[in-house]
């Protein structure tokens, strides 16, 4: 078991080398350099200097390679250009906003989906399923930047409830935050739990016409005693993985809500630091993401292996 | 008259078709369950066995419902009752032993607490006093070690280990009447013999009555006190379990009986036309009309009624059942083969061939071989003549697929050849395989279900083979797929059906259709009839026999059924473990002397006859590797003689009837052990 974990460790380690390896080379065979990129037409004299020499670009590739992955290894990301500060104090806030915006959107959209995608799966096909059904398949095929407007429209100016685009003082208390922050997860969440409780519906469902679903009530078992100790923990466990891709996708994939709503996230960072030509962001920024990827993943799987019994005493034989 | 515990009055169970008509797929079923009994419901698939077993726990399946009648339990509808007071009743009065151990207990869920559950359920003792009672009833069921089995989880036991603890969480609540529902299908033949073993014990030590639902004469012949057989949905016959084998008074019986390969008797069981009507096809008369050689036009517009015959104890659906009490009915026949006219030229040889599963290690798979010590298959040598049938015959992980796997190129071999046609090598890879010898050897599968395309029609499967093969197209094409139709007796119309709408039996011959088209010089046949219904399997059985007499073809036929390999085999090799323990020709290895796992496979054979009990001289212990050294029957061996037998290879003895036995004891005396 111990050997699995560290053997999987180790993948997720060489998955990173390879990221950071590509966005590399990728930064590198583009036409000019990190510097003429982001200075453009002002690519000359002083600047240019001050710039190169700031980013050590006049040492040959791989040194620089070597430079830069010691340093990420670290916990140092280098040097932002626009922001003309490290790169790690730009970064702080928004992995806080980031990790703020999606804990509140798991921990109300991860329940109610798992709620939901139950209740239609108990009540297939009769009014409950129905009706939930027809919401969920709604809220999937709106997209995000037409449900975000809407909510903005409805809620922030003609109800007036609550602030339409997320100001946050560096200094704001929690309380503050949460305020600021029911429309963007509302909107997030709508989509988000939509998809789990589909899948947590099928997948309901298939347990139910299982045949020790059928045993468990000739047995004898109660309803509820049934769904709780045989069905869901068959069912649910193929959901851990969905939820891992979910909570990497609130970190860094909610783009357009973020943009909609002015979230200062990583996955608006993302779009700045690029129309911005900050290169040496984008580079911390791929590094970050791909290793909330890889690590959820990896908490994901060894999560399956622990509660499958099957997979469990599967790896303890070999 | 003893106490009766249940009983269904004419019961009827049906759905709505799409065109919003009432279809029944159980008819005005009327029968009584006394205290102590075993009753045996046998029937083909789709008879209605299994929806009249959970009926009578009040269960009905989704998409179903009952249409009229009752299912009383001590004289309370189960049918009318709530969930509240079924739960009270099931697993208390009324317990289940499912058809798949392996699928039915929760995959999560530790052996113990699923006992457990039952027992909190169902009774009213303490914690401690139901650890004692787990280990008691994991005792009682004969699982070694019942202090550590309580902490497994379903996964980690065998077929027949799941099985069990399926029976004891069964026994858990003390149930009145036991529903047995295919307890033993699927698991190998000595395993079922004595699971079957354990449950008469049961019966007999608890006095429980038992409802033993099953499509396999055998089985059923061993257990069960009063038979009910189910034909389209209604009982045709029922009666004593010894009346109904022995003499059995409606025309489907007969037929099926007679349609069972028996141990005893060389030759092809005969075969029953046809298949069971589908249910709502039939809107008067009696539902056997089609399929049966005593039918009058009497027969045909008017349905019979089940009729008490004083004499016999029997109920019986059938107008002119007189016709076979007066005749002389032998049920001791059989169709014989025409002798196999082999000319002794070798077709197909394997030496001395070892195939592994192992995974190549890195170093291995840089110089391309494989470094198992102790392989799957080991050792094969066999010879097969032209125009021969030869069985491969052992219980699931004999190895016997897994050569046959090699023989069609799907698996590499480790070590030795497979030679073809004068001595020419067999690459054991298929893409290193020239395109004539691809043509010469075909498959057929088990399951036509999964091998044939359900997006292509009979016509666009058979077309491929004869496209692929022999270039056909057009006029030329279509005359030979009508030819291969007929070949196989169906008519020229099937060529536009898909496989869903064929029949299980039509699919198969559809399927032997497409092995045919390629002309095989030899067809290797993987358990193609253990997915049949009996009447089914002896159509295919005699359809093979008939093909191979016209064509010369050579089968290699793969079966787990001793009575099956019986019947088509003119040769049968025995495999344990992969390694092969007998061989010789069939009617002499069916007598002994034998080798001793040969004798532990006759001794576990259910014959449809309850005179004919099954001899039990092993242990039906699984074993999840061969042993590296010594013999491979060693650790289940009844007749082991000592450390000779865990360190060396046997060797090969031939006896006067030309069989040969790989055992250290010699072959006289083993005949005289055996006698």
């Amino acid at each position: 078991m111990l050997l699995l974990i560290l053997k999987r460790i180790g993948l997720g380690l060489i998955t990173l080398f390879i990221v950071s390896l590509i966005t590399f080379v990728g930064v590198e065979v583009l036409p000019g350099d990190a510097c003429t990129t982001y200075l453009e037409r002002e690519a000359y004299g002083a600047a240019l200097d001050a710039c190169i020499k700031r980013l050590g670009l006049d040492i040959p590739a791989y040194e620089r390679y070597l430079d830069w992955a010691s340093n990420v290894v670290r916990g140092d990301f280098g040097y932002s250009l626009s922001g003309e500060m490290p790169i790690n104090e730009v970064l702080g806030p928004r992995v806080k906003n980031s990790l703020v915006l999606a804990s509140v959107s798991i921990l109300i959209g991860i329940p109610l989906a798992i709620v939901l995608g139950i209740i239609t799966a108990l009540w297939r096909d009769k009014l409950p399923d129905i009706m939930i059904s027809t919401i969920t398949i709604f809220s999937m095929t709106i997209p995000e930047f037409i449900s975000a407007t809407l909510l903005i429209l409805i809620v922030a100016i003609w109800l007036g409830w609550l602030p339409g685009i997320v100001i946050i003082p560096s200094d704001a208390t929690f309380y503050e935050l949460l305020s600021n922050i029911i429309l963007p997860v509302v909107a997030i969440s709508m989509i988000m739990t939509a998809h789990m409780a589909r899948m947590v519906r099928s997948s309901v469902i298939q347990v139910m016409a299982s045949d020790y679903v059928q045993m468990a009530i000739l047995k004898g078992v109660p309803y509820w005693k049934m769904v709780f100790r045989h069905v869901l923990p068959n069912a649910l466990l193929p959901a851990i993985n969905v939820v891992a891709l979910t909570i990497a996708w609130l970190l860094g994939g909610v783009v357009v809500t973020e943009v909609v709503f002015n979230y200062p996230g990583l996955g608006r960072l993302v779009i700045e630091s690029i129309s911005n030509r900050d290169l040496p962001v984008v580079q911390a920024l791929a590094i970050i993401l791909a290793s909330i990827y890889v690590g959820i993943n990896l908490i994901a799987d060894l999560m399956t292996l622990m509660l499958n019994p099957r997979l469990k005493s599967l790896q303890i034989r070999k | 008259m003893s106490e009766i515990i249940e009983s269904v009055k004419n019961l009827s169970i049906g759905f709505n078709s799409q065109k919003g008509k009432q279809i029944s797929i159980l008819r005005n079923v009327s029968t009584n369950i006394k205290k102590g009994e075993t009753v045996g419901i046998v029937g083909e698939s789709g008879s209605g066995k299994s929806t009249l077993a959970l009926a009578m726990m009040g269960y009905i399946k989704q998409g179903l419902f009952p249409l009229k009648g009752q299912c009383l339990f001590k004289s309370e509808d189960l049918l009318k009752m709530s969930s509240r007071q079924l739960e009270k009743i099931r697993g208390r009065k009324i317990a289940m032993i499912p058809q798949n151990a392996g699928q039915a207990l929760t995959p999560n869920l530790k052996i113990g607490y699923q006992i457990d559950e039952a027992l909190r359920l169902h009774t009213d003792l303490n914690k401690t006093e139901r650890d004692k009672k787990i280990s008691e009833l994991l005792n009682k069921v004969r699982l070694p070690s019942p202090e550590t089995m309580a902490f497994r989880y379903p996964h980690e036991l065998s077929g027949g280990q799941q099985q069990r603890v399926a029976v004891a969480m069964a026994l858990a609540g003390k149930p009145d009447l036991l529903l047995l529902d295919e307890p033993t299908t699927g698991l190998d033949v000595t395993t079922q013999a004595h699971v079957l073993e354990l449950l008469r014990f049961i019966a007999k030590d608890t006095g429980t009555s038992m409802i033993y639902v099953s499509h396999d004469l055998g089985a059923i012949a061993q257990v069960s006190d009063r038979i009910v057989v189910m034909y389209a949905g209604e009982i045709v016959l029922e009666g004593p379990a010894r009346k109904i084998l022995k003499e059995p008074i409606h025309p489907y019986t007969y037929g099926l009986l007679k349609s069972i390969p028996k141990l005893s008797l060389a030759g092809l069981p005969a075969s029953m036309p046809g298949s069971q009507p589908q249910p709502g096809s039939i809107n008067e008369g009696c539902s056997f009309y089609d399929r049966c050689n005593l039918a009058t036009d009497h027969c045909k517009k008017n349905s019979p009624d089940l009729e008490h015959i004083k004499e016999l104890d029997t109920n019986v659906r059938c107008f002119n059942h007189k016709e076979l009490i007066n005749q002389n009915n032998n049920l001791q026949t059989s169709i014989t083969k025409k002798s196999n006219n082999s000319e002794a030229i070798e077709v197909l040889k394997l030496k001395d061939v070892s195939i592994s599963y192992a995974k190549q290690k890195f170093f291995d798979q840089l110089f391309n071989k494989i470094s198992d010590q102790n392989p799957t298959v080991k050792d094969i040598n066999i010879d097969i003549k032209k125009g021969e049938t030869i069985a491969l015959v052992g219980e699931s992980g004999s190895g016997k697929s897994t050569i046959l796997k090699s023989i069609a190129g799907l698996l590499k071999t480790k070590d030795g050849q497979i030679k073809f046609e004068n001595d020419r090598i067999l690459s054991s890879d298929l893409k290193m395989r020239n395109p004539n010898d691809l043509r010469a050897i075909q498959l057929i599968f088990q399951n036509p279900d999964e091998s044939l395309n359900p997006n292509h029609t009979v016509e666009q499967i058979l077309s491929q083979p004869l496209k692929l093969y022999f270039n056909l197209s057009g006029e030329e094409l279509k005359k030979n797929i009508i030819d291969l139709l007929k070949k196989v007796r169906l008519g020229e119309f099937y060529m536009s059906r898909y496989p869903r709408q064929l029949s299980g039996g039509e699919k198969q011959r559809v399927a032997v259709a497409r092995a045919f088209a390629a002309k095989p010089d030899i067809i290797l046949c993987d358990e193609v009839t253990s997915a049949l219904d009996v009447s089914v399997q002896a159509a295919v059985l005699n359809l093979l026999q008939q093909l191979k007499e016209d064509l010369g073809t050579t089968y290699v036929f793969v079966s787990h059924d001793l009575a099956v390999v019986r019947a088509i085999s003119d040769r049968v090799a025995v495999l344990y473990q992969g390694r092969l323990c007998e061989i010789g020709p069939s009617q002499n290895v069916y007598k002994f002397p034998s080798h001793p796992y040969t004798e532990v496979l006759l001794g576990a054979v259910l014959e449809p006859d309850p005179d004919i009990k099954p001899k039990l001289v092993a242990e039906d212990i699984v074993e999840e590797k061969p042993p590296e050294k010594g013999c491979s029957f060693q650790g289940r061996c009844p007749r082991k003689i000592g450390d000779i037998c865990n360190l060396e290879v046997p060797p090969w003895q031939i006896g006067e009837n030309g069989n040969a036995i790989r055992c250290h004891i010699n072959i006289d005396e083993l005949a005289s052990l055996q006698q």
